[in-house]
Order: C-alpha cells, then sequence, then structure tokens
C-alpha cells in the first residue's frame, strides 16, 4: 500500500508533513475542545474525501459517558489541577461539526475494512463495509448464538457488523465497538434482556458504552435509564 | 462380516458400536465425515471421525429464543433434533470464491478452481432437512441454470439420514408434511432403538457401504417398534403450522396490520435466514489487490433482512422491517410455491429456536390468519 | 421460464455460469449528461457469433477489481454483433465504465430475463412508453418494429426526460418518424432552447384515444411514472394483460440464485424484466414491496 498511497500527515507514523489538501483524509477521535471544532473545519476545507475511522469520530466514543454526566465534577476529581483544563461540556462525533463523507466504525475498527476502504478508493470500487447486524458474521463463522444457546445478553442483533464478531465466538456478548446497525431495534433486544432477568439500568449501561453516544444506543440507554426509576 | 448385499428399499439391524464400522467404511471410500457433535453449548454440524464424537447421551431443549442442552439418562446416539446448523453450510457454504480474474495485456482472463470439490458424508440428516436440501436442489441444479459448485457438492455426497421419534420444542414437520420419517433423499436412513439401529436402504451406494459393516435382516418386532415410534413421534410435534390456502393467504394479507406488530418485536438481525435450511439468498461481491491486477467473485450468504439487500439507484426498496419481514414470510410460504412448486419451509423450527427474540412464524401466521392472538 | 438461459451462450469450460466473457469497447457515443452508449464486440469470434438477443433482454456487464451491473441491451437485435448498452452513471461499475474508451474491455454475460412480446403484439396498434433512461431497453423495440412495419398498427411512442439535455437518441426521432411512426416528446423542465411541450410523460397520454381492442403498451422509466402510464392505460380500457411494464430490481447473479429481484412469484432476471400489468398488479400499489 505505501507504493500506491502518499501519506502526507500522519504524526505518530512519519516526521514528514505535506501540506494539503489531501485526497483522502482519515480522522480519528471525537470532538471535545473549542480548537478542535475550528481544526475539524479547516481539515474539512483541506480534504477531498473525509472519512472518520473508529468509535470517538464516528459517535463520540467512550470519553461521552461524561455527556450524561457533569464534566467539571469529572476534571476536579481526575486532575490535580483542573484549571489547565479546557474541554467542552460533551464529546461529540466529527459529523456533529462537518460533513463526513464515510464511517469505519469499530474501537478498534478492521484493519481489513481500513486496507478495503483504501483499495477501493483507489480502484473506484464501493467499499465493502456492512451495514447489517454483527449475527450475519456469526452465523456465517458457524459460531453458535450466545444469547440462545447460553443465556448471555448479546448486543449483536443491533450492532452493525465488521469484527468479524470476535465476543460471541469466545463465548461473550457483542460490547457494540461497531455501534448501531442500519436499522436496530434496541427497544425489543433490550426488552429481551430483561426477560432473560437483566434489570433496566443493566441494560441502558449496556448501550452506554464506546458508541454510547450514537443517535440510536443513546435514545435506547436513556429510555432503559428512564425505566430504571421506580415509580 | 455380512457376505451377501442388502435389497434396496429392504431394512436391516446393525448394532449402536457397528455404526462405527459404516463411518470407517465412508472415510476408507474417500469422505469426510460431517455430523452432529457438541460444540459451543449446542449440537451443531462439524468434522467427525468417531462415534464418540457425536452427541451420545445429549438431549436439546428449544423454545422460542431459547436452547439448552442437557445429559439424557440414557445412551440415546440421535436423542436431539436440529441445531443451529443446517447442512447448507456444507452445500452451498456461506463465503465461496466463484472464480478470478486476472488482468491481461488486451483485457482480463479467468481462473475457476481446479481443486476436486468436496466428498461429503452427512451423517443425521433429518427428514425436515432432506426435504430442505431437495428444495435447495430446485433453486440450484433443477432450475434453468446449474450452479456448479453446489452440484458438485450435492451430486458427490452421501446422506446417512436418521427418522425422528422425539421432536423437539419448535418442530413443526408433521404439519408441513415434511417427517418425522425420511421418505427419500438418503443413501441409508437410521432409526434408533433401544439397543440397535433399523436401517433402511435408499440407494445402491448405501448398500454398499452396508457391506462393510455386520448387520442382519429385522424382524417384525423391530419394524413394528419403529413404525410405532414415528407415529408418536407424529403426535408430539412441539409447534403447528396450518398450511391452508397458503399462498392465497399471504397475498391477500400484505397489508395486514399484523406485519407492523411483528416489526415491533423483529431485531431486523437475520438469523432467521441464516439457520433457515431452505433460505439460499446470497450477495456477490468483489476483492481484488491494490491495484485490481488480481480480483476475485466471492458470493456470501445474505438476507432479506438486511438493508442492502434491497438497494436499487436511488435508495432501498425496503427500508422497513415491516417489509422485510412480510417479505420473507411471503417468499418462505406463498411465492415459492410459484417458484419452485414447493413451499420454502419445513417444520425444522430453526428460525424459531435461534431467532434472539423468539419471533415464532407458526404464532405470527396464525395471527395473520385470525386464528388466535399473540 | 425462459429458453435462452438454459441456452446460455457461455462454454461450459468457463466452469461457472457467472463467467463473464471479455468484450471490447469499438466505439463509445455520448447521448446525455452522464450516459453513453457503448458498442460492445466480443474477443472470441465464435461466442460473438453465436450471441443473440431478444428486445427488453439486458447483459452482466462486470470490470475486474470494481464489480457488475446489469445492464439492458440498446441496439438492434437484428444486429447482434453490434451489441450496444445505453449506460447511466449510477453506481461504481457505471461510473468505472464511464471513464472506459475504444478498446477497453469489458466482461460481458448474457443475455439475461424475458424480452417485449413483440410477436404477441403483431397486428396490435402499439404504444411505447418512455422516461429517461427507460428508453434504452425500448429502443430494440423500436428497431424491431421499423424492421417489421407492416406488422404493426398505429405505432406511438412517448418519451420524456427531465431536462432537454436529458432526452435519448434525439438524433433517431426523424428516422422513426419517417416509418410512419408518431414521436411525442416532453420534458419536465424546459430551458431557453428548447421549443415542445413540457410537463410530465404520463400526460401525453391526454390526447390517445387507443382501440383497446387492437392496443398493446410497452412501457419503461421510473416506478413512478410506470404507475400513471397503467393509470391512464385502464382509464383507456388498454386490458391489463396488454400492458408491459420493464421493472428493476437489485441483480448480483441474474441466473436466480442470489434472490434479490425477487418480485412477488417472479425472480425478474428470468421471468421478467418484462411483465404485464396482470401479473403484477396484486402488488404494485403495496408499499416497500
Amino acid at each position: 500500500m505505501a507504493d500506491a498511497v502518499e501519506i502526507a500527515y500522519f504524526v505518530e507514523a512519519r516526521r514528514q508533513v505535506l501540506p494539503g489538501p489531501y485526497d483522502v483524509t482519515l480522522v480519528e477521535g471525537s470532538i471535545t475542545t473549542e480548537e478542535e471544532i475550528e481544526r475539524i473545519k479547516e481539515v474539512r476545507r483541506q480534504s477531498g474525501l473525509l472519512v472518520t475511522i473508529g468509535a470517538c469520530a464516528t459517535s463520540g466514543g467512550i470519553q461521552a459517558l461524561r455527556n450524561w454526566a457533569d464534566v467539571g465534577e469529572f476534571t476536579r476529581t481526575v486532575y490535580a489541577s483542573p484549571e489547565y483544563i479546557h474541554t467542552l461540556d460533551r464529546s461529540r462525533p466529527v459529523s456533529d461539526f462537518v460533513p463526513v463523507d464515510f464511517e469505519l466504525r469499530g474501537c478498534p475498527i478492521s484493519k481489513q475494512q481500513l486496507v478495503d476502504l483504501v483499495t477501493s478508493l483507489l480502484i473506484g470500487r464501493k467499499p465493502s463495509v456492512p451495514e447489517h447486524a454483527v449475527c450475519n458474521e456469526c452465523k456465517r463463522h458457524g459460531t453458535v448464538c450466545v444469547m440462545v444457546a447460553q443465556g448471555i445478553p448479546c448486543l449483536g442483533p443491533a450492532t452493525q457488523a465488521g469484527c468479524g464478531a470476535i465476543c460471541p465466538a469466545y463465548n461473550r456478548g457483542c460490547y457494540g465497538c461497531f455501534g448501531p446497525m442500519e436499522l436496530p431495534n434496541p427497544a425489543a433486544l433490550g426488552a429481551r434482556f430483561i426477560a432473560m432477568g437483566q434489570t433496566a439500568r443493566d441494560v441502558s449501561r449496556a448501550f452506554r458504552s464506546f458508541n454510547g453516544y450514537s443517535a440510536a444506543f443513546r435514545a435506547a440507554s436513556e429510555q432503559f435509564e428512564k425505566d430504571a426509576i421506580p415509580r | 462380516m455380512t457376505e451377501q448385499t442388502p435389497l434396496l428399499g429392504g431394512q436391516v439391524v446393525i448394532s449402536k458400536p457397528a455404526l462405527q464400522q459404516l463411518f470407517d467404511a465412508l472415510r476408507t471410500a474417500g469422505y469426510s465425515l460431517i455430523g452432529p457433535t457438541v460444540r459451543e453449548d449446542a449440537i451443531v454440524y462439524d468434522e467427525i471421525a468417531q462415534l464418540t464424537d457425536i452427541p451420545i447421551g445429549w438431549a436439546d431443549e428449544q423454545a422460542p429464543g431459547t436452547y439448552r442442552l442437557r445429559r439424557r439418562d440414557d445412551q440415546a446416539h440421535f436423542g436431539f433434533v436440529v441445531g443451529p446448523h443446517s447442512w447448507k453450510r456444507y452445500l452451498s457454504p456461506p463465503s465461496l470464491r466463484l472464480f478470478a480474474t486476472r488482468r491481461t495485456g488486451d483485457g482480463f482472463s479467468v481462473e475457476t478452481s481446479n481443486d476436486p470439490p468436496p466428498r461429503y458424508a452427512f451423517i443425521g440428516v433429518r427428514a425436515c432437512d432432506l426435504v430442505a436440501i431437495a428444495v435447495q436442489d430446485r433453486v440450484f441444479v433443477e432450475g434453468p441454470v446449474q450452479e456448479p459448485h453446489y452440484k458438485a457438492r450435492r451430486e458427490r455426497a452421501f446422506v446417512l439420514a436418521v427418522n425422528c421419534t422425539e421432536p423437539g420444542g419448535t418442530c413443526f414437520c408433521a404439519s408441513m408434511r415434511t417427517g418425522p420419517r425420511c421418505s427419500s433423499g438418503f443413501d441409508l436412513a437410521l432409526t434408533e432403538l433401544d439397543d440397535a439401529f433399523l436401517c433402511e436402504v435408499g440407494s445402491a451406494l448405501g448398500a454398499q457401504m452396508l457391506s462393510a459393516v455386520e448387520w442382519r435382516p429385522a424382524g417384525a418386532f423391530e419394524l413394528s417398534r419403529a413404525r410405532q415410534a414415528m407415529a408418536d413421534a407424529l403426535t408430539r410435534m412441539g409447534r403447528g403450522l396450518n398450511t391452508h390456502n397458503l399462498p392465497e393467504l399471504l397475498y391477500d394479507n400484505l397489508e395486514h396490520p399484523h406485519w407492523a406488530n411483528v416489526a415491533e418485536r423483529c431485531l431486523s438481525c437475520a438469523n432467521c435466514t441464516m439457520v433457515c435450511p431452505t433460505c439460499f439468498c446470497s450477495d456477490v461481491q468483489e476483492t481484488s489487490d491494490l491495484v485490481g491486477e488480481t480480483a476475485a467473485r466471492v458470493r456470501v450468504w445474505d438476507s432479506c433482512f438486511n438493508r442492502e439487500f434491497s438497494y436499487v439507484f436511488g435508495g432501498h426498496l425496503r427500508p422497513n422491517t415491516r417489509a422485510r419481514y412480510r417479505q420473507w414470510l411471503t417468499h418462505k410460504l406463498a411465492s415459492w410455491t410459484d417458484q419452485y412448486g414447493v413451499l420454502g419451509c419445513v417444520g425444522c423450527g430453526r428460525c424459531i429456536t435461534w431467532c434472539p427474540v423468539g419471533i415464532d412464524l407458526t404464532q405470527e401466521l396464525a395471527a395473520i390468519r385470525g386464528e388466535g392472538q399473540l | 421460464m425462459n429458453s435462452t438461459l438454459a441456452k446460455g451462450h457461455w462454454s461450459p469450460a468457463t466452469g461457472h455460469p457467472m463467467v463473464p466473457q471479455p468484450a471490447v469497447i469499438t466505439h463509445v457515443q455520448p447521448e446525455a449528461h452522464g450516459v453513453m452508449t457503448y458498442t460492445l464486440g466480443f474477443r472470441d469470434p465464435a461466442v460473438g457469433e453465436a450471441y443473440r438477443f431478444h428486445p427488453g433482454q439486458f447483459n452482466m456487464l462486470y470490470l475486474p477489481g470494481i464489480g457488475e451491473a446489469a445492464i439492458s441491451i440498446s441496439s438492434d437485435p437484428a444486429e447482434p454483433a453490434a451489441l450496444r448498452h445505453t449506460v447511466r452513471i449510477a453506481g461504481n461499475v457505471t461510473q468505472a465504465i464511464s471513464r472506459m474508451e475504444a478498446g477497453g474491455v469489458i466482461g460481458v454475460r448474457g443475455p439475461y430475463g424475458n424480452s417485449w412480446p413483440v410477436d404477441r403484439a403483431v397486428g396490435n396498434d402499439l404504444i411505447i412508453v418512455a422516461g429517461g433512461i427507460g428508453l434504452a431497453p425500448l429502443r430494440p423495440v423500436i428497431y424491431h418494429v421499423l424492421r417489421h412495419r407492416a406488422d404493426y398498427g398505429k405505432v406511438t411512442i412517448l418519451n420524456g426526460a427531465r431536462l432537454p439535455a436529458d432526452l435519448l437518441y434525439p438524433q433517431e426521432y426523424d428516422d422513426w418518424r419517417s416509418h410512419d411512426i408518431e414521436v411525442v416528446v416532453t420534458v419536465d423542465r424546459a430551458d431557453e432552447t428548447w421549443k415542445g411541450r413540457v410537463g410530465v410523460v404520463p400526460i401525453l397520454f391526454y390526447a390517445l384515444r387507443p382501440d383497446p381492442k387492437r392496443t398493446t403498451v410497452f412501457t419503461c422509466g421510473p416506478e413512478i411514472m410506470m404507475h400513471f402510464v397503467v393509470y391512464e392505460a385502464l382509464a383507456r380500457r388498454v386490458p391489463k394483460d396488454r400492458i408491459y411494464l420493464s421493472l428493476e430490481r437489485n441483480m448480483k447473479c441474474a441466473v436466480a440464485f442470489c434472490g434479490r429481484c425477487q418480485y412477488g412469484p417472479t425472480f425478474l432476471c428470468k421471468d421478467g424484466p418484462v411483465l404485464s400489468y396482470d401479473r403484477i398488479e396484486p402488488f404494485f400499489t403495496v408499499e416497500e414491496f
């Protein structure tokens, strides 16, 4: 790939930085400061194609947990000198600030999807990034459904495929690292978790992880949080 | 060893340990044995070698959305029904490279695989699944165009069937008239008795394989016990489905309000279609190296529950679950008949058991029919 | 069941029914904005000589590394050697085709699908209704009619496009008219050059008084347009089984394996794409079908 692609800006891997504009920009990380808002707008201006990669950039990441809490309280608890910390009260996805052309989901992303994306851009093919549920991958691999056979709550039926369905292959439920599938039904899935013995609070927390601030998971986690309050 | 070869259509008795002799004979003949075995808390179909690889003494308890293995209090060799896998995994694999292309000076060349197709012996195929295989035959080899990968696997496969004497909690083969007895499409078919197997010879190949196995002719008592066991099984189905006027019922109810009711519960996760032994829909994807010098066409299992499935230029035809579930059930139980002359459902119950939220097509259909409420 | 499928023109030696045959682009004709017609010749002369198609059939066009797309054949069935496809840029495959020039090689397999029933329509008046790129699969019918003009009564072509520049094959209309074919053209939106009609295609029906006993309608275009065409045709008592539509669905295999083009009891790749309205009526108005 190194022959076909010129890497212009990747400070973690290369010292040399080439000036824009760029054909393709891959953006990692969520937007959490005023400076980043301005920076992402400049990145957008310099980029032909803007691709967000990873749960942070596509949905705000795990740090978006603070979106349901008091960020000031967090900084006071975590940092010795909180007065030096300048941050927005929400961690938000890149797409909240600039138009995004393509997303690679996941925490972490799939290397295979990244290679396929770059290959597809080079050749002019549609990247084969599925938008359907993780269950498709379990079934193609022959992995036995952990939810049906073992009663383990699994976010796979609401989560976008692409990771290779790793967790169920190791007898774990899916954690939703790839965020919501194209047509998730978290309400019905969560109701099933409760029927299997989980509490509404458990369900709320299950949806509120790496992609908790994505629209579908966020709505579900807030609804189940409400359900958890005794009336 | 018995000297003579049993007659086609005949019934013989073999001891339970003698099944190993059949396994050995099949392996010697070049077959890879694929059969039931315990893995990941379920009975799946995988490569097996020994009789001890099969789930002797295990049973499966199935209900909508749940499947649990349990120890039996006997040493039944086939005391379970069907699990999450079906034989389509081997006949029409989940991911298959159809052919490859290589760029040449004046265009491209096509490279197809010269690897011989696998030669499978399917061990423990149930009556519903025999019918399911026959249904997929209509799709892949009996239509105007033959799918060569399926055809090669299918023609080379040996089928050791097993009659069901203990239906599962989500079974309804009696309604679909596909079981519990295997009526055709096998080389050999076993009925498990307490201390032996009754074995029906379904093909010359089956008879030939039996020649390596110790057997004796079946007695009237054994035949009657097997008949009785299957007659009892008919009355113990976990589910039922009224097949009367099915295509008309569904075609007449495309706008039934119940579709929206299902959509509230359905996850659109595609599990039902993936476990269904007759569902055959696929995607064909293009893969290549970085510059497109070599490329391949790869077929993967797909589902009418996935949005991309209904993509046309300008949008998706079935953006909502209501339309997707309707598409699936209407295909299975109505348009399948128009296309293939048979229903697309064989009553195996997999879609009920393996639906993560336990949606039961027999109940959904009853609701469409106006019989009973959910 | 379509006999052309069963025969197939690929040789079993190529292994799989989905293996394409290389064909060379011999000519590229720009037609409209984002629409071009490609003339193709099979590289293997034996394949080219055996190749036949009927009006309304389609091919799968393949580009290695990119993928495959179903594209209607838009040329004269009497001249199968000059195989032409009119391609509108829609997805990645058509995008990649649009970058190709004469001399380039495309994979072709087909022809697939059934055809416009030009034989059944013999002796009838024909109303051919096209919207946008929908004229492409109908042009082989027009060529057939030109060659067999005496077989048909009054022939009317109702053709529309969004903008004047989007109209397909305008240079051919005079030739069609010279064969006693009425060609009526409309655009959704006019520009300063346009002197003709403005409005959607189905309104062209208003002026028609077809004889219900001897009229056949062929239509292809956006599904919403075809809805109104059917409505207007039925309002003029054209029988349902004399109104033919060419439907579009996703296709990955074109040989009824992938399941994507299922339309009620049919697979459009083998039972379609051309279906008479009486066969699709129960489904045509069902939302998200």
